[in-house]
């Protein structure tokens, strides 16, 4: 008659009320990973879909915005490029900080864009923002094509530095995430941050060395330590210094700018573990 | 039953959301700060409303399960937390098993993408693995019966299509817990049908199905066991039979019934059935019915479009939640012409003889052909009064059914042996 005592089944999954902040689960993201290729899949897909020329533009506008840069202040200004032609050195510059620009911009918008979904299926939401960097970097890569034809034309060869690129990269899409993260959970609740965000990427533009060198600013090491605060900034010089061997590096800089990328980074996955359980009550 | 047959295990459960009653709309960093200004250390005042209280529940595996309640009982807020979309204030719910969740067809469905790349995208949002969705890839497209437009973008599928595709990923998706809402609003009948089929299919399997909707037919064809919500607490649980009766009699009969604002309307439905009334043969109105009485029916539509053919059906459900029979003008003697504006709808019947008791009434309205662009589950109800209409002095007993039909009885002296005989 006695039967061994079942042992008491253990729940595959308990759903409990939200906790203050939330461990991101590294597992439920792995099992996960195949919507995240999914997801990138489709927003390049319906990208080049939709537009009559499609990868055309991904070039196109940079090497416009870089042709305008090189005019206004490197013909009209008359500012240094420390010896490179000014078009190659503006559009490095711009292609490193198109990468900031439109991860930040496409992360921000993702949950927002994607609230159908957030109100009707679960899945880490965190998926929304990260996948982005798919469309992101395949544009990242195809303007880098037209920057390797120009340096061809211009006969720059790169230097030793270029072994340096993928960090500067890393750096760059830390910050972009980080920041993206918080903004498009922000968002979610504050729809008027997608009208603050162009703007204030607009003034990000001009407080970083995109157009012009920091050779260029000749103030006192006082002003040049508050420009430094920015940490877009000497990851960027350091970004096209990778490329084309000039610019100025202050290691100093670098380093402050690598532990305030991570604190942007950890701190931006925190936060929006913290406003996630919310998104399906507010959209 | 073992603990260890238990799917989900429901305990105290409670869901809340803070109504603000000034806010119109979505708060801006223009609210915040001017709300900040003017109260800067006070909290806000809410008022709080439990969509759910102390829900406790335990389902076992197997058990095909039928969530029923009116409008705002709680159904999708349940279900929104069983599929972890939105997360519980109080309480807690333990699953036993991969759930996989229906809340809506063809969510995350992209227009400009194909109809193979919209699987794939699809899948992978319910949460399938991509080697998964490939060996399910040819029973999908079979099922939703696609093929031919596999590699044309979804944008330009007729809407039949859409939901068939979409359907067909979340039915593939065989999930030990499958939990679907209302789905089976949309779509033909033919394809409605064929759902109910998979998800009976699902349960036959020994997987447990929690459904969730306002047509107590179908919750009665397809559940075992039932839980009535009733402003966001467990009204009923139990066989789905005794629920489903006990939810009828929500609906209380009346001569006339309002249907602008019914709560028996599935989510995101125009209202186009405006109301029902209810009278007797001289335009008497009236609630309660002798057994094969003539009964006159009234519906007002208003429409803004034009309604060329329009079908419009009544069913006649039991108090079990038993289709007992349905009458349509594409299924009468004379039919009605195209609708413009409002317009009232007249049927003129004859009841069969129907056990005394509570009868509810499902309105529809459909194009010639389409499905339907307006519905109401329980819309209305009517008693059967409780009259002799047997003429006997025996009660009457559930298992005489639902129709009371007259019969005669007599004796014949019979010879065994010629039966046999004329048998051989």
């Amino acid at each position: 008659m006695t039967q061994p005592a079942k042992p008491a089944p253990v729940p595959l999954l308990s759903i409990l009320p939200p906790r203050r902040w939330t461990p991101l689960s590294l597992r439920e993201l792995w099992l996960y990973r195949d919507l995240l290729y999914t997801l990138a899949e489709r927003d390049i897909k319906v990208r080049y879909k939709q537009t009559l020329l499609g990868i055309i533009w991904v070039v196109l506008q940079p090497l416009i915005a870089a042709a305008i840069f090189a005019f206004v202040f490197g013909h009209i200004a008359k500012m240094s490029s420390d010896g490179a032609p000014f078009l190659v050195f503006s559009y490095a510059g711009l292609l490193g900080w198109n990468l900031f620009n439109s991860t930040l911009t496409r992360a921000s918008a993702s949950v927002v864009e994607n609230a159908r979904l957030v109100s009707k299926v679960y899945f880490p939401r965190l998926m929304l923002p990260v996948s982005t960097l798919g469309a992101t970097l395949i544009d990242f890569f195809v303007s880098t094509g037209l920057l390797v034809v120009l340096m061809l034309i211009y006969r720059i060869a790169p230097g030793w530095q270029l072994i340096l690129l993928p960090f500067w990269m890393c750096l760059l899409l830390a910050a972009a995430i980080g920041l993206g993260l918080y903004i498009s959970a922000l968002m979610v609740s504050y729809r008027d941050l997608q009208y603050a965000l162009p703007p204030f990427l607009q003034l990000m533009l001009y407080a970083c060395p995109v157009a012009y060198s920091i050779s260029n600013l000749h103030v006192s090491p006082r002003i040049l330590s508050l420009y430094y605060l920015n940490p877009l900034a000497s990851i960027l010089e350091g970004f096209r210094w990778s490329i084309l061997g000039v610019g100025t590096i202050n290691w100093g800089a670098v380093a402050y700018s690598t532990a305030v990328t991570l604190v942007m980074l950890v701190g931006g996955v925190l936060a929006f573990k913290r406003m996630e359980r919310r998104f399906a009550d507010v959209l | 039953m073992s603990s260890s047959d238990i799917a989900i295990a429901v305990r105290g459960l409670g869901k809340s959301y803070e109504i603000d009653h000034q806010r119109t709309h979505l708060p801006t960093f223009r609210d915040t700060i001017v709300r900040r200004l003017k109260n800067p250390f006070g909290r806000r005042s809410f008022e709080t409303f439990w969509a759910l209280k102390d829900i406790d529940l335990e389902i076992q595996k197997g058990d095909v399960v039928g969530i029923i309640g009116r409008n705002g009982a709680g159904k999708s807020t349940l279900l929104k937390i069983l599929s972890r979309i939105t997360e519980p204030t109080t309480g807690r719910v333990d699953l036993y098993g991969r759930i996989g969740s229906l809340l809506e067809v063809g969510t995350g469905f992209h227009s400009e993408l194909t109809g193979r790349e919209n699987i794939f995208l699809n899948g992978a949002i319910l949460g399938m693995r991509r080697k998964e969705i490939q060996r399910q890839f040819d029973a999908i497209v079979d099922f939703a019966e696609v093929e031919k437009f596999l590699d044309t973008p979804v944008k330009h599928y007729s809407s039949g299509m859409y939901v068939r595709l979409a359907f067909a990923v979340a039915a593939h998706l065989n999930p030990e817990i499958l939990v679907v809402d209302e789905v089976l609003a949309v779509g033909d009948a033919e394809f409605q049908k064929k759902c109910m089929g998979k998800m009976g299919d699902v349960a036959k399997s020994g997987r447990t199905v929690l459904f969730v909707s306002h047509n107590i037919n179908a919750v009665s064809s397809l559940c075992n066991y039932a839980v009535l919500l009733h402003r966001g607490r467990v009204q009923t649980r139990g066989e789905a039979r005794s629920v489903i009766s006990e939810y009828s009699s929500i609906v209380r009969p009346d001569v006339h019934f309002d249907l602008v604002e019914h709560s028996g309307r599935p989510k995101g439905r125009q209202a186009i059935l405006q109301s029902l009334a209810l009278a007797e043969q001289n335009d008497e109105p009236s609630a309660t019915f002798d057994p094969g009485a003539p009964m006159r029916i009234k519906i007002v539509i208003k429409t803004d479009t034009r309604l060329r053919s329009p079908r419009v059906s009544i069913g006649f459900t039991s108090a079990r939640g038993e289709r007992l029979f349905a009458v349509a003008t594409y299924l009468g003697v004379n039919r009605i012409g195209q609708i413009v504006g409002a317009q009232t709808v007249i049927c003129s019947l004859q009841l069969p003889a129907l056990m005394p008791g509570r009868y509810t009434l499902d309105v529809g309205i459909a194009q010639e052909g389409g499905a339907f662009i307006d519905a109401i589950y329980s819309a209305g109800a009517f008693d059967i009064a409780e009259t002799n209409y047997l003429g006997v002095t025996h009660a009457y007993f559930p298992e005489m059914g639902n129709i009371l039909v007259r019969s005669d009885w007599s004796l014949e002296p019979t010879a065994i042996e010629a039966t046999t005989a004329a048998a051989s």
